[in-house]
């Protein structure tokens, strides 16, 4: 037997709960959901099965693969999938393959289980969702089954963990099995491609006719073969004149005609099969002519309502707290640079980040129960031809929906949509779906310029624009996608065809997690770059060139000397930073930005957000208080209110300044990692830089319009 | 498989009302029938029309019981009922 580390893949169709059993059996947190194509490239693991006595433990390698329905890939995620079952050589190349099936549609699910068996990979047959087959009054036999496939079954449910040992058992078995059993075919090759076969095997070295007509159809899609040997087999196909299309349509249809009477001995109904009851009473009014958009704006309003109205009590504690911490701090240490810096600088930017935990968690929430339930794929039909107008496809709305979270998940996801050109649109317009990132951004702003006061009396205002920036963001990456739609070619068609999974109660554990993921990733990471930020500007904006900064008070000294002393501090204070590193810097780019109503002070609050958006508050903060002269402490917010504009004498920021810095941040693609996982996805920097090079106009033009026409 | 181009007049499965069953005869398009094939829409085969999304399009076909497709029009027409 095959001692140490043992390979094993996941293989299954989509939704078939591959993920879900991998997190069971390694204890990870892959992420799931009950959509079909959540999974979209491959993930490791590791578990043990546990040895009998005085032996050891087998340790394994799990793989996470993206669901297919067949071998033959659809969409760029499920080419990973043959990439590594049609190459002995690649590191992931499994031992044995477990195959995931949805016990309630066994017939479609056995389809993708005999082409792996015909390709000779030892398998074991996992069969996942017996729950629902049973609520669809189907009863499985696996025994029955196990006889007539020549293959271990076990029966699990992926969701409660049970099976696990019947399933790690069957592998050993299989792995430890001294002599290979024979394989049996389902599919036999007909007369006429038998020639054909026959020299794929011997000028590749094969001994499997089926992997042999792999290389026949899906050479283009095989990273290991070399050009020039996917010409020689594109030459064999001329001289044999075969037809992929003609042999793909009859093998589907021959192995259907053995796996029917299987499935008809293993699998035993009581009365009509139908889908589960609660799935066809649900579907009846969420995907209705009517009621499907009554209940999906219901769906939205009420994912607005809980971030910004149910989340603003925890914020206003945790934003009571850290003033009070701030302060605290302040008092213990001595006075000095060094104080100001962890307070005004580290402290209050952390704060202006910790507060919008509340509001991370409840919009992951939302998205995961969403993504669980399964009515993330409602939504994608009930989307469909609207988002076609736009030149994208109904699965567009995944990305579209999770980059109000983040973008980089979200452009990601992308893999599972068919048609290359509706998953580059989708790219290209999911970073204007306004991210968690910008909430921060949005909600400062708003709570500087946007009364407390309702409207209807029911309707918070601050709400209302909140949700206005959302929408605009929706309108600006449909109207792109249009835009966009006329100037890059459509080169294939267009295909939707999406399986609708049933209705599942979403795991109440698992989307707790999810929530604390995303808060952990959240705050761990934009606080280790506010962290870097704000000690690099503090820095910056505490030194100047040579002798410039004690030049620039001595000449606001001189001027003055006549003013009351706080006024000669402030404008000292002022002067000192103007002159700074930081200072001139934003001075030099200030041109650019005076048109759309910034000074130079945000200009670099501006530039150090190309790191990360949420970093424009920490960045503020930092900058306001080291220009500011008072002693109190004061929140981000209160700061921006008291902000003087030096030309005029009035507030810096006036209405026309924070609307055109709030539908800038709409707009502008200002994320680094977007930009990086952009160019993964693109494989270039083409897209990325057009990406980035129209976004940034999208932004500055409309902030223009919007500042000329306010103030 | 028998592939059916002449008679375009024949009824599909974009003809079906709410509720309504058919029976899959054969398919129109190549490249799309490799893929209902796969997914399991089998000469044969009965579906049934169970949902049509706002605007009419797609619709939601159940395919032998067993489970809930959802199809383009233009993806429906191409399978033909007996
Ligand atoms: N009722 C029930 N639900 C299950 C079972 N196993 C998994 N699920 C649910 O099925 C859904 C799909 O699970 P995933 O693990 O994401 O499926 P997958 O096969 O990885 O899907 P893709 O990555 O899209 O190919 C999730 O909502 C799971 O909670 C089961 O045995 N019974
Ligand atoms: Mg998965």
């Amino acid at each position: 037997m095959k001692q140490g580390n043992i390979k094993v893949a996941l293989v299954g169709n989509p939704n078939a709960g591959k993920s879900t059993l991998f997190n069971a059996l390694t204890g990870m947190r892959q992420k799931t959901g009950n959509f079909p194509g959540v999974t979209v490239e491959k993930k490791s693991g590791t578990f043990r099965i546990a040895a009998a006595n005085g032996h050891d433990d087998a340790h394994v390698t799990l793989v996470d693969l993206p669901g297919t329905y067949s071998i033959y890939p659809k969409s760029k995620d499920e080419t990973v999938v043959m990439d590594i079952l049609a190459n002995p050589q690649h590191p992931d190349f499994p031992d044995v393959v477990v195959i995931v099936a949805d016990a309630s549609n066994l017939q479609r699910n056995l389809l993708l289980f005999t082409e792996i068996n015909d390709l000779g990979i030892p398998s074991v047959l996992a069969l996942n969702m017996l729950d629902v087959a049973e609520s669809m009054n189907l009863t499985v036999n696996a025994v029955q089954l196990a006889m007539q496939l020549n293959v271990p079954v076990v029966r699990i449910n992926a969701r409660t963990g049970e099976g696990m040992k019947g399933l790690k058992e069957a592998v050993k078995q299989v792995v430890e099995r001294t002599e290979k059993p024979a394989l049996q075919y389902f599919y036999q090759p007909k007369d006429n491609e038998i020639g054909l076969i026959n020299e794929v095997k011997e000028i590749h070295h094969l001994d499997n006719d089926y992997v042999a007509l792999q290389y026949v159809c899906q050479h283009d899609n095989f990273s290991f073969l070399e050009q020039p040997v996917r010409a020689r087999l594109d030459a064999l196909i001329e001289k044999y004149g075969f037809d992929e299309n003609n042999f793909l349509a009859n093998e589907t249809i021959a192995r259907y005609e053995k796996i029917k009477p299987i499935v008809s001995k293993a699998v035993k109904s009581e009365g009509a099969t139908e889908q589960p009851y609660w799935t066809r009473k649900l579907d009846s009014i969420l995907l209705h002519r009517v009621w499907g958009y009554v209940t999906f704006a219901l769906v939205l309003l009420v994912v607005f309502q809980a971030i910004f109205a149910w989340a603003s009590y925890p914020m206003d504690m945790i934003d009571a707290g850290t003033a009070a911490a701030i302060e605290w701090v302040k008092g213990a240490l001595p006075a000095g640079v060094l104080n100001d810096l962890i307070t005004d600088g580290i402290m209050a930017g952390i704060g202006g980040i910790i507060i919008f935990i509340p509001q991370i968690a409840i919009l992951f929430a939302l998205v995961a129960i969403l993504e669980e339930s399964g009515y993330m794929a409602r939504v994608m039909v009930i989307m469909d031809k609207l988002m076609r107008r736009f030149g994208l496809n109904g699965r567009s709305v995944v990305p579209l929906i999770s980059g109000v979270a983040c973008a980089v998940p979200a452009i990601m996801t992308t893999r599972s949509i068919s048609s290359r050109y509706e998953r580059l649109l989708t790219i290209l317009v999911t970073p204007l779906m306004s991210c968690s990132a910008r909430l921060p951004i949005y909600a400062i702003l708003i709570a500087v310029v946007v009364p407390e006061s309702k409207v209807l009396g029911i309707f918070n205002v601050q709400g209302l624009v909140l949700f206005g920036l959302y929408l605009l963001g929706l309108l600006g990456a449909l109207g792109s996608a249009w835009l966009l739609s006329l100037f890059i070619p459509r080169k294939e068609p267009s295909y939707f065809m999406l399986e609708m999974p049933s209705y599942k109660l979403p795991r109440w554990g698992h989307v707790g997690f999810t929530m604390y993921e995303s808060v952990k990733s959240f705050v761990l990471e934009a606080g280790k770059v506010i962290m870097a930020i704000s000690i690099i500007l503090w820095v910056l904006a505490s030194y100047g060139p040579g002798d410039s900064m004690n030049v620039a008070e001595q000449q606001v000294v001189t001027s003055m000397h006549t003013a009351p002393q706080e006024e000669i501090d402030a404008a000292v204070a002022s002067a000192r930073l103007e002159s700074s590193y930081a200072g001139q810097f934003g001075r030099f780019i200030e041109p650019v930005i005076r048109p759309i109503g910034y000074d130079w002070k945000i200009g670099i609050a501006l530039l150090a957000s190309f790191a990360a958006r949420e970093v424009f508050v920490g960045t503020m903060a930092t900058i306001y208080s080291i220009s500011g002269d008072s002693e109190d402490v004061l929140t981000v917010k209160q700061r921006l209110i008291q902000e003087k504009n030096p030309e005029t004498g009035g507030l810096m920021f006036t209405p026309a300044v924070c609307y055109s810095l709030l539908i800038f941040y709409v707009f502008a693609m200002m994320c680094m990692s977007t930009i990086a996982v952009v160019y993964r996805e693109t494989h270039g920097w083409k897209w990325p830089l057009i990406q980035l090079a129209y976004l940034s106009t999208l932004a500055y033009v409309s902030a223009f319009v919007v500042y000329q026409v306010l103030s | 498989m028998n592939l059916n181009k002449e008679r375009m007049s024949a009824r599909t499965v974009s003809h079906l009302k709410k509720g309504e069953k058919g029976i899959i005869k054969s398919f129109t398009d190549r490249a799309m029938s490799l893929k209902l094939l796969e997914m399991g829409c089998l000469p044969g085969c009965e579906v049934r029309l169970d949902a049509i999304a706002p605007f009419g399009d797609p619709i939601c076909i159940n395919v032998g019981g067993h489970y809930s497709l959802s199809l383009r029009l233009n993806e429906a027409a191409v399978i033909e009922l007996e």
